[in-house]
């Protein structure tokens, strides 16, 4: 009996069967590709036991079909003619699994968005396009090999880096489910831009009021470790053990005697433009970023400071030391990553015409920090050139986005944003003239277009068209341009006006994404894998994005994005073991010459020399590239699931007897 | 005897390219029906040996398809990789008596489905212009 069984093993490793499995795809395959034909022809390619069509193979039935065949028709290799890998893959591999067939075993040949879909007009060439393309994937079929995944353990650890409102939710998350989370913020506080807002829409409840206390959670949350003033300067490891280098930038002062009472600030002699309030006003060298920081804990400007070392003498709780200069190095291993590095704003100075150098135009971040009662106005809009309250105000809209100069995208929140600073100017200054000059109004969210709505109830002015010159006549401004709606030109006597400018991806976020090895779109925003499926997960295995880092958002995109991602982050942590696909390099001792060509080649240092003049793949450090593969000169290094014979099968298929 | 249709064969990584052309598919994008994929996990995965055989094969025009350069390969480096080889690859073909514009490299992204349509329409092109492989004759 054994005997039998393990000669009947033998065999099937010896000659595959294959099942071939032809999906319709509704009319989205068989609309242009004559599935009959592709089943003839199928069946006489060597190595075929099987063939059938479906409606749809990615159903129940489908898959049901063939577990059955695995079992029946003792069919050992599977290849589906259907849609992309990319999406569907999984799904048949985790049928073989069920239906104990090594699940490395299967093959899926893209006869949809390859064949079907881009030759639609063309149904002769696109069936003999897809029968090429099966025949491809059954010869490979041929040479598959059963492989085991791999197990990784996954630290139950996370860093975060970036402390805006999606940073904060993502860490409370995950730190409420019991993961140790790390969140690094390369300013003094947390916040992000949200601490720089007045109020948000579409509710208008005070943005200080609803963040300050989740960030007050954030810090005492004991397994949050908050490291603020700091940036990554080093990230290495893999998925599951991610191993994190962290620059702490120097303070100067002891951060566990400062005590927040700002005394030092008082003494300190030397004034320096303050970021937060959009250099509206001035802080000083050593200072607290703002009224409501997360650490409540004063830093020494390195840059500024003239050492007079006043605010050292003053400090009762003995906490300055400006003699220290050093930036300190924190180091640390984590399961996976959150970046959540926000946005930064266009810099109106690239758009001349709108005369940003005058001092009555200003971006609609400096009317919320005017706004703000806690900002450099104390909540009264007031004109930087004279202090006094403007009468008119001219909105303009997309300065920088959806223009072909300097960014083409929408920056989606502006419109909302604009219209939210116009009805409160309208509620506190009744008699304001404002105009709002737009290209397109884009309220889109939940509750917004009520909101833009109740703004022209109260009477702010909406002219479509785009503005095309700004120019000072006296102390006040002639924004000119274009009202689409009555066809002709426009142009308004400003007292102030106000630029909606386009958000932009943050500054470093570049570098960050080389550290973290995760791409960027042309706009420079980080990327997630799919737009629709998986976003907030990123091409680097265990890496996730959030927030405005990943595109223009506004707040509750920007939670509803923290939120997921501390979920995709959890899922993976919550096990402590994950399974990873087995496509790493393999290195066949026999062949190798030691020349060590490999060695430099690989980008993830995964292969190394050993001490027993071996060559060794350290496969929780490879990737599965092939690099390696392709460059050894002996043929030693196998690639697996596309190594050398499997490809070849591939080309043989597609240039047999085509000539 | 029927008019010359080449037969041309693209190495294209998982990431980019056979993503672009997924995308290309989706939104209809049509391009000649001569092009066929393998699909590798990147650009740099493809052995100079490949391409030789496929030549060798009779094969009229082969392209590597990977992610755009500098940054977006999905291994870092793989598509330099590809790329020295590919350079290298185009003499040697050139002194087999291969013309080396038969071997092309293209940086497709995965959201390019409109380019691939249009590199694929234009490479193919010129592989018809060319004629066929010069080792088949
Ligand atoms: C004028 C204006 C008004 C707005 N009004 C509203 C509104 O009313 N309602 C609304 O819903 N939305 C509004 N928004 C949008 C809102 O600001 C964003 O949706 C929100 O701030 C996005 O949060 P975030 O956490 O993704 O990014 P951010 O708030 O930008 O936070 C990112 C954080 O990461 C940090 N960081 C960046 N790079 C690094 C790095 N390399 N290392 C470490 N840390 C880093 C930053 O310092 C920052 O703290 C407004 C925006 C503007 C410009
Ligand atoms: S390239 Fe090949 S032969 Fe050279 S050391 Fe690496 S495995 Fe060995
Ligand atoms: S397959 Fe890529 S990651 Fe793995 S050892 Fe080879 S070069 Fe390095
Ligand atoms: S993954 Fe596309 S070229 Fe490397």
């Amino acid at each position: 009996m054994a005997k039998t069984q393990s000669k009947k093993k033998k065999q099937s490793d010896e000659v595959p069967r294959i099942g071939v499995y032809v999906c319709h795809c509704g009319t989205n395959i068989a609309g242009s590709v004559n599935i009959g034909e592709v089943v003839e022809f199928s069946k006489n390619i060597k190595n075929v036991s099987v063939v059938r069509e479906h409606m749809y193979l990615c159903s129940e039935q489908g898959q049901n079909m063939i577990k059955d065949d695995i079992k029946k028709e003792g069919v050992t290799r599977v290849v589906a003619a259907c849609c992309s890998p990319r999406t569907h893959e999984e799904i048949f591999r985790k049928t073989l699994n069920s239906g104990n067939l090594n699940k490395y075993l299967y093959e899926q040949v893209n006869i949809r968005d390859q064949c079907s879909w881009p030759h639609f007009k063309d149904k002769d060439n696109a069936t003999n396009k897809a029968k090429q393309l099966v025949k491809s994937g059954i010869y490979r079929a041929s040479e598959l090999e059963p492989l085991q995944d791999r197990k990784l353990s996954v630290l139950k650890s996370c860093l975060v880096i970036g402390g805006g409102i999606s940073g904060i939710n993502a860490a409370l998350d995950l730190a409420r489910s019991g993961y140790h989370v790390y969140l690094v913020e390369r300013n003094p506080s947390i916040g992000g831009k949200m601490a720089q807002l007045d109020k948000t829409f579409p509710t208008n409840d005070c943005s200080a009021c609803i963040l300050a206390p989740m960030m007050v959670e954030v810090s005492n949350t004991s397994n949050i470790e908050l490291l603020t003033y700091s940036e990554i300067e080093y990230v290495s490891g893999h998925i599951g053990k991610y191993h994190i280098t962290v620059r702490k930038k120097q303070t100067s002062v002891d951060w566990e005697k400062c005590n927040g009472c700002g005394d030092c600030s008082i003494v300190c002699p030397v004034k320096v433009d303050n970021e937060f309030n959009c250099n509206m006003d001035k802080r000083k060298a050593v200072y607290i970023q703002f009224q409501q920081a997360i650490p409540m804990k004063a830093v020494v400007d390195k840059k500024k400071c003239v050492k007079c070392k006043l605010c050292e003498k003053r400090c009762q709780v003995g906490a300055i030391d400006i003699s220290k200069n050093e930036d300190e190095f924190i180091e640390f291993d984590v399961g996976s990553i959150i970046a959540t590095t926000g946005y930064d704003l266009f810099d109106p100075n690239k758009k001349a015409e709108y005369d940003y150098d005058h001092p009555n135009v200003i971006t609609s971040l400096e009317l919320e920090r005017m706004m703000c009662a806690s900002g450099p106005t104390k909540g009264e809009i007031l004109r930087p050139s004279d202090g006094r309250k403007p009468h008119t105000i001219s909105f303009i809209q997309c300065v920088g986005s959806r223009d072909e100069k300097t960014n083409d995208y929408c920056s989606r929140i502006c419109c909302t944003y604009s219209i939210k600073h116009a009805r409160l100017l309208k509620e506190k200054y009744p008699d304001m003239d404002i105009y709002i000059h737009y290209i397109d109004l884009r309220c889109f969210g939940k509750g917004y277009e009520e909101y833009y709505r109740i703004a022209r109830e109260k009477g702010v002015k909406f002219i479509r068209g785009r503005i095309s010159q700004i120019d000072s006549i006296g102390d006040r401004l002639e924004v000119s341009g274009d009202d689409d709606t009555l066809g002709e030109q426009i142009s308004v006597i400003a007292d102030l006006v106000v630029l909606a400018v386009a958000m932009e991806s943050s500054k470093g976020a570049k570098k960050l994404a080389n550290l973290l090895n995760i791409s960027t779109d042309k706009t420079g925003f980080f990327k997630e894998i799919h737009p629709k499926l998986k976003p907030v997960s990123t091409d680097s295995d265990g890496i996730f994005i959030a927030g405005a880092c990943q595109g223009p958002k506004e707040i509750p995109d920007a939670v509803s994005q923290g939120k997921a991602a501390a979920s995709a982050a959890s899922s993976l942590m919550s096990k402590g073991e994950i399974e990873i696909e087995p496509l790493f390099a393999q290195i066949t001792e026999d062949l190798c010459a030691k020349c060590r060509t490999c060695e430099s080649l690989c980008t993830y240092k995964a292969i190394k020399y050993t001490d027993e003049d071996k060559m060794e793949v350290d496969i929780a450090l490879c990737k599965g590239c092939g690099v390696c593969s392709a460059a050894c000169p002996s043929g030693a290094i196998k690639a697996n699931h596309f190594t050398n014979k499997q490809v070849r099968m591939q080309i043989l298929a597609l240039t047999e007897g085509i000539h | 005897m029927s008019k010359f249709e080449p037969n041309i064969i693209g190495f294209v990584c998982n990431w980019c390219t056979y993503a672009g052309a997924d995308l290309a598919g989706s939104s209809r994008y049509s391009y000649p029906p001569n092009i066929k994929l393998i699909r590798l996990m990147c650009s740099g995965r493809v052995d100079p040996a490949f391409i030789l055989e496929t030549f060798a094969r009779g094969a009229d025009g082969v392209f590597v398809g990977g992610c755009h350069i500098p940054t977006d390969c999905h291994y870092q480096q793989g598509n330099f990789k590809a790329l020295k080889r590919v350079t290298m690859l185009k003499k040697l073909i050139s002194e087999m008596g291969i013309e080396p514009e038969r071997l092309e490299i293209f940086w497709i992204s995965a959201s390019e489905g409109k380019r691939f349509s249009e590199v694929m329409t234009s490479f193919t092109d010129k592989i018809r212009e060319l004629g066929p492989n010069p080792l088949k004759v």
